[in-house]
């Protein structure tokens, strides 16, 4: 019986150098004309585009295999070089051989002993660590061994020095050597001498380092282009190839031909050159060879090498089809896991479907609308079918009824997207693995992706012009495993912190907090308009009944959405952080606590909410599962949003608006602190000051300045701050941790502060000044960098472009940061990619090294610890002895993490962390 | 005649004294003959005749020397006391042992740091064996659902945990927590240094503890910062230099000398010693006078500078130690480091004193601790960035670098350059030497890698591609296979 399911997998390669004999055998054809096509456009036979090389023109057929344009895989020639020519990739090699072999033997410079204990030296690092780095660095050891010898051990010949002339010529003390008597030489090396030098001899003879055939590459790899003029543009190997086989043509004639030595000598190093320049063109030493038009041109290494070599750009990552980009836009009505897919890029993207019997009406029918089913409404065609013959019809308005009948199980029909489909959404950089994940797809009209905002942070995708990509899964394993494993939901909790990273931002923390803040409460119309589209709801009892009115208070209609045993506690992020907390009793409503699933106390923000540092998220997510987290943060989305647009909300200028009062403190604050600056200034020209340990006396003063303009910034900052309640906007998004911080508040109501490049006041730019306005060697604090107006009162040209110094220095410190720390992650990810978790826990690499004996020394997935921990401790007394218990008090009162509000901020100071570049407030390079 | 010493070469060599002699009556020294060329040999041919040279060049030629006797330098017992022995492990207390009871009995285990949490809450409830139970068990139960999948593809988990949040850091060195005084790297490039393996980090620092009897002494930790710190003749003299009369000034400050407990005759001593001041010091009443022995303005400027950089007292690499009050006692930061020097120092408390250069600890402490160094220093640069990164990841990649009994880097010339595959390391840096050379050794490539499967387009081996669902649709029960 067939055993169907298991995956044929190529078990090991095998690398080898190419014999000449090989090279010939292997050839389709010998090349000797350095002409391509002859005058009517065919390929010359026995030229570079011989047709027995392959094809690449459409409807032709191979000479050697027959076969049409993508099925022939081309063939390689040969060319027959006149004279032997160095391998570049080899020199290194090829010098360690000469110089420690015998010039006359050819035997190893080290005796019969030595040999055998340097190979038996080999043989056991090769056994220990399976190290290649290890074992060529022994035989690197043996080869210079080796060559410190003046005189064989075998036969007693006196050795001579070799020296390498970059990059290809060999002198034996001053004479030359030509690659013919360097191969002779490598020629003589016996098999078994080259397996202490750590080459194999079955795979790699050394003499054919040195080239007599040269291997030509299939016209598939080196395809020319017809231009729109007609004419032929070949491709840059080929170039090369006809430069070397020109040379080679020159230098057989002239040889044949007894032409004096030195011309032969000239031609056969300009053949090493060409012959060169095809393997390596940025070869040190020698100009590389350029195209007609100056570009050097492009060979065999400079293909392989490098960010857009094959390796990296072809073989590691590789284009694909059923792909999608455009750009995005959000939707709080969509679920977390769906993604809005336009109409135009749904009938684009398809899915594989197999008939069978039970779906053949449906593929019928789908077929027959074709690529482009009439409206109303979105309706899947299907674009491509795929006949049991494995035949690939493209299906148009016109052949589509026709397709559609014959249609018939066996047949696979490519359907176009429909609402439900899995898809992976895409946002580059691609940094973590909760940059690619399985949306649902929901069909939609106009051109742009969209999805729920709470799936921002992940994919860290904002809406200023952003693109994402999407890509349609086509196999079933590929749906199943997207599925299961990559769904948003799955991703809530991120295995960098084992916190969430999918949760609330910006409006939604803000609506929460108006939902649910202190008293708020909401007449049955608001109520009504906000639950609607919740969805299926039952609505408690008014918290309020009067005769007139019912009231329903914010937090009733919260505790709607929490599942119903659901217990918690912690402090809001309004919370002051007094020193007393008052707990449920809190001026504030910071204390938030939650009973089976109703919230008794406390304001839902960020902490409750936010991504990152969400509490409720993180409780569900690892308790309840993704399904019941993802249902609760789509309706805490549409709660949120409901709230906000029904009492409005928007800040502008007059948020930053401060009496004229106040104001007025603030300059004097300003004053004040400009004096301040001039005294230490003058105490330290008077050589009064006093200096730091450990600091220079300028170094003292600087010092000392900072921190009089630092609090005279948060002086500042105070006094504007006592005059920007909760009943402000901005306030209330930098409280509840929206958006913004106090610290911006203060820099646009009361002043901006210093401005620092490399955390120094200013300094640079004129001599002994930072601006002509100022004198010479002031040190005062306008002249430095000092901003004393705020963003509100604007500011003057000097402070203007101070500030534009401390910006700038902002934008080049981001451009730096981006590619080293891109190289950074890339080196880690390259050292770290093969280590995996064994079946008995234990972490390994390839090689079956043990790296870890226990996984991160307790087995825990961080993905699924409690913030690094492995069990909730406080969680499960809670759970086991209950809210009330005596125990728990008695365990309370010791106090050893205050007890049930386990609160510890994992994100201490997120403000400087997380605001994004854009964000203007950032650039002041605001030094604390 | 030819000096003795001269034939004495060759003998060591094994040549027969009698044809030493011969050579060297001849002009002919052991390194003529080592080096001779063909012409030069057939010369001495001429005098030794054919044979005789053979034996020579063979003796002369094989490598071997007689071996250098190395004295095999005893090693120094480590003397450690018992005290000395610091021991991080606390025994259980019983609570815990009861705990861990109840865990053997049901076949369950729990983590160590789990235990401990429940124990320090329960320690003094004399809670009930039952409730105890109940406890023990949700726990197992949470921890069991806790627990990482096998085939999971961690390494990769790590790296992105730990490059990510790269793109968050800044860039800026900045003031040391604690300490203003000082420059610390910081942020990206402090995570990239430690992440290279460096030798030396760009701001090494040491933050030196102090025994029990000085930690509160202010004066005692003055002096012992004042021995750890190098102080250089220009920190506690000025250096003048006087051209009429060739000489170099040097006048001892006093203050500055008092303060560093130093006396006008320990800097002569010290002086005296120096490279190339050796008998050109002397003393003139308050003053030290270096004397130029040439008439050359040229050596009288270098004599100058060699005096002002002359070293009179600390420890090497270390160039300020400044006192902080940590916690009720003085602590000793250094801009500089040198582990080995100061754990050496008397009142030095040798648990908890530490550096920042991963290398120095490696060198001096070894692998275990350098590991920990890693975890250590990593973790405190990402945190101190606000940025939280779970600690499983920063232990994957010390442990990764450590793995060998060698501090390896994150790259090219560490992991990356020795992976098993070809392939892996063509794709990352340096492609066409690595496939040259595994052209050349016959590497085979056996791909049990993530990049290697990639390139040749089947399914990785980690995660769900380390395992292979197999599915016959027709075989039923009491099929043969």
């Amino acid at each position: 019986m067939m055993v169907t399911g298991v995956t044929k997998r190529i078990s090991a390669i095998k690398f080898a150098m190419l014999s000449p004999e090989e090279v010939r055998k292997m050839s389709a054809t010998k090349i000797i004309t350095a002409d391509t096509y002859d005058d009517d456009g065919f390929p010359i036979d026995m030229g570079l585009m011989d047709p027995h090389l392959g094809v690449i023109e459409p409807g032709l057929r191979c000479k050697t295999c027959g076969k049409k344009v993508d099925e022939c895989p081309g063939h390689f020639g040969h060319i027959d070089l006149a004279m032997p020519v160095i391998h570049v990739g080899y020199v290194k090699e090829i010098k360690k051989l000469l110089q420690s072999t015998c010039r006359s033997c050819g035997r190893l410079l080290l005796t019969g002993e030595q040999a055998d204990e340097y190979s038996k030296e080999r043989d056991r690092m090769e056994e220990l660590t399976g190290d290649s780095l290890e074992s060529s660095s022994i035989s690197a050891e043996s080869a210079k061994d080796a060559s410190s010898r003046t005189s064989c051990p075998h036969c007693g010949a006196v050795q001579l020095k070799i020296t390498l002339d970059k990059p290809t010529t060999f002198r034996e003390e001053g004479h030359k050597l030509t690659p013919k008597e360097v191969r002779e030489r490598l020629e003589r090396v016996p098999d078994g001498d080259l397996v202490v030098l750590g080459i194999d001899p079955t795979v790699c003879r050394p003499e054919w380092m040195v080239l007599t055939a040269l291997p030509v590459p299939p016209v598939t790899v080196r395809p020319s282009i017809t231009l729109e003029s007609g004419d032929r543009s070949e491709d840059d190997v080929t170039h090369k190839l006809v430069d070397v086989l020109r040379i080679n043509q020159r230098l057989r004639e002239n040889r044949d031909a007894g032409a004096p030595q030195l011309i032969v000598e000239d031609l056969w190093e300009l053949l090493q050159y060409h012959v060169t320049t095809y393997f390596d063109n940025q070869t040190s030493g020698i100009p590389p060879a350029r195209h007609r038009s100056g570009r050097p041109l492009k060979t065999l290494v400079q293909r392989l090498k490098g960010k857009e070599g094959r390796f990296r750009s072809n073989l590691s990552g590789k284009r694909v089809n059923f792909s999608a980009r455009t750009v995005i836009s959000p939707d709080p009505m969509l679920s977390i896991n769906e993604v809005g897919v336009p109409i135009t890029a749904a009938r684009e993207l398809t899915v594989p479907i197999r008939v069978t019997e039970r779906n053949l009406a449906l593929a019928k029918e789908m077929c027959a609308r074709g690529p482009t089913p009439p409206g109303p409404g979105y309706k899947p065609g299907v674009n491509y079918a795929i006949r049991t013959d494995g035949r690939r019809i493209k299906i148009t308005d016109k052949n589509a009824e026709t397709v559609a009948e014959s249609v018939e199980p066996g047949y696979v029909v490519e359907r176009h997207l429909v609402d439900g489909d899995i898809v992976l959404f895409n946002r580059q950089p691609s940094l973590h693995r909760m940059s690619i994940m399985a949306h649902e797809v929901r069909v939609m009209p106009y051109k742009t992706f969209r999805f729920n905002l709470c799936v921002c942070p992940p994919y860290n995708a904002d809406f200023d012009g952003d693109e994402m990509n999407l890509h349609a899964l086509q196999s079933e394993e590929a749906r199943a495993e997207a599925k299961v494993l990559m769904r948003v939901q799955e991703h809530i909790l991120s295995p960098r912190f084992g916190g969430p990273v999918i949760g609330a931002i910006h409006d939604h923390i803000t609506g929460s907090f108006i939902l649910t803040h202190k008293d708020s409460s909401f007449s049955r119309e608001e109520t009504m308009k906000m639950l609607e589209k919740v969805g299926d709801l039952k609505l408690p009892p008014p918290s309020v009944k009067t005769r007139r009115a019912e009231r329903w208070s914010g937090k009733q209609l919260f505790s709607m959405i929490l599942p119903k045993d659901l217990h918690i506690t912690f402090k809001s992020s309004i919370c002051q952080k007094c020193s007393m907390c008052k707990k449920e009793k809190c001026e504030n409503d910071a204390f938030v606590v939650i009973r089976n699933g109703e919230l008794l106390s406390g304001t839902i923000d960020e902490k409750a909410l936010g991504a990152f540092k969400g509490r409720i998220l993180d409780k569900l997510a690892r308790d309840y599962g993704p399904d019941t987290s993802r249902a609760f943060i789509d309706r805490a989305t549409k709660l949120a949003v409901g709230a906000i647009t029904i009492r409005g909300f928007t800040t502008g200028i007059d948020d930053e608006d401060i009496p004229s009062q106040a104001r007025r403190e603030i300059e004097d604050a300003m004053t004040q602190a400009k004096l301040k600056v001039e005294e230490h200034i003058t105490a330290y020209r008077n050589g009064e000051l006093e200096q730091m340990p450990g600091r220079s006396l300028e170094e003292t003063l600087e010092v000392e300045i900072m921190k009089v303009l630092g609090k005279a910034r948060d002086t500042a900052g105070q006094i504007a701050g006592r005059h920007l309640g909760l009943e402000n906007s901005a306030v209330i998004m930098a409280k509840c941790g929206a958006r913004g911080s106090m610290l911006n508040l203060s820099q646009m109501a009361g002043a901006i502060g210093q401005q620092a490049v490399r955390g120094e006041r200013l300094s640079r730019g004129y001599w002994n000044r930072t601006l002509p306005h100022f004198e010479q060697g002031d040190l005062g604090s306008e002249a430095r960098g000092f901003i004393k107006n705020s963003y509100k009162s604007g500011l003057t040209p000097t402070e203007y472009f101070f500030h534009s110094m401390g910006g700038r220095e902002g934008l080049v410190d981001t451009a730096v940061r981006t590619s080293r720390s891109g190289y950074m992650q890339r080196r880690l990810i390259n050292a770290l990619e093969d280590l995996k978790v064994m079946q008995d826990g234990t972490v390994r690499n390839t090689a079956d090294a043990i790296i870890q004996f226990t996984y991160g020394e307790d087995r825990i997935d961080p993905a699924r610890s409690v913030q690094g921990d492995a069990v909730d401790v406080d969680d499960v007394l809670l759970t086991v002895l209950g809210d009330k218990g005596e125990l728990i008090a008695k365990i309370q009162e010791k106090g050893v993490v205050s007890y049930g509000i386990q609160d510890r901020d994992i994100f201490e100071t997120p403000e400087d962390a997380e605001t994004e570049e854009e964000s203007d407030f950032e650039f002041g390079g605001e030094e604390g | 005649m030819a000096g003795k010493s001269t034939v004495d070469v060759f003998t060591r060599k094994g040549v027969d004294e009698k044809v030493a002699k011969l050579l060297v009556e001849n002009g002919y020294t052991y390194t003529k003959v080592a080096r001779a060329n063909e012409k030069t040999l057939r010369k001495i041919e001429r005098i030794l005749g054919e044979r005789k040279l053979k034996q020579v060049l063979n003796a002369i030629r094989t490598k071997e020397r007689a071996p250098k006797k190395k004295k095999a330098k005893p090693l120094k017992k480590p003397k450690l006391t018992k005290k000395e022995l610091p021991s991080k492990i606390e025994p259980p207390t019983p609570i815990e042992k009861k705990m861990t009871k109840i865990l053997e009995k049901s076949g369950r285990s729990l983590p160590k740091s789990v235990l401990k949490d429940l124990a320090a809450r329960l320690e003094g409830t004399n809670i009930q064996d039952k409730l105890l139970k109940e406890i023990l068990g949700l726990a197992t139960e949470r921890f069991e659902n806790h627990v990482i999948d096998p085939n999971e593809s961690v390494g990769i988990i790590a790296a992105q945990s730990i490059g990510e949040p790269g793109t968050q850091m800044t860039m800026r060195t900045f003031h040391y927590a604690g300490v203003a005084e000082m420059n610390v790297t910081l942020g990206l490039p402090r995570l990239i240094e430690i992440v290279d393996a460096r030798r030396v980090p760009s701001t090494p620092i040491m933050e030196i503890h102090l025994g029990e009897g000085v930690r509160n002494d202010l004066d005692a930790v003055r002096t012992i910062a004042s021995d750890i710190e190098r102080t250089m003749v220009i920190d506690i003299a000025d250096v003048e230099t006087d051209i009429s009369s060739m000489e170099v000034l040097v006048k001892l400050d006093k203050r500055k000398m008092e303060r560093k407990g130093l006396t006008p005759e320990q800097v002569l001593k010290r002086l005296g010693k120096a490279k190339g001041l050796k008998g050109l010091v002397d003393m003139r009443e308050e003053d030290i006078v270096v004397r130029c022995d040439e008439p050359s303005y040229k050596k009288l400027l270098r004599l100058s500078e060699d005096t002002k950089s002359t070293p009179i007292k600390g420890i090497d690499g270390i160039h300020r130690a400044v006192i902080r009050k940590v916690g009720g006692s003085y602590v000793v930061y250094t801009e500089g480091s040198n582990l080995e020097k100061v754990l050496e120092m008397k009142d030095v408390d040798k648990t908890r004193t530490t550096t920042n250069s991963i290398m120095e600890i490696h060198e001096v402490l070894g692998i275990e601790a350098a590991r920990n160094s890693i975890i250590n220093e990593a973790s405190k640069t990402l945190e101190e960035q606000g940025l939280t990164v779970d600690i499983r990841h920063i232990m994957l990649v010390s442990d990764l670098m450590t793995n060998d009994g060698d501090v390896k880097a994150i790259g090219r010339h560490g992991i990356s350059g020795r992976k098993s595959s070809v392939l892996a390391r063509a794709a990352f840096e340096i492609t066409s030497a690595h496939l040259l050379r595994a052209g050349m050794t016959g590497e085979t490539d056996s791909l049990e890698g993530v990049v290697e499967n990639i390139i040749v387009g089947q399914p990785v081996t980690v995660g769900t591609g380390a395992v292979n669902l197999v599915w016959s649709p027709q075989k039923k029960e009491g099929d043969a296979k």
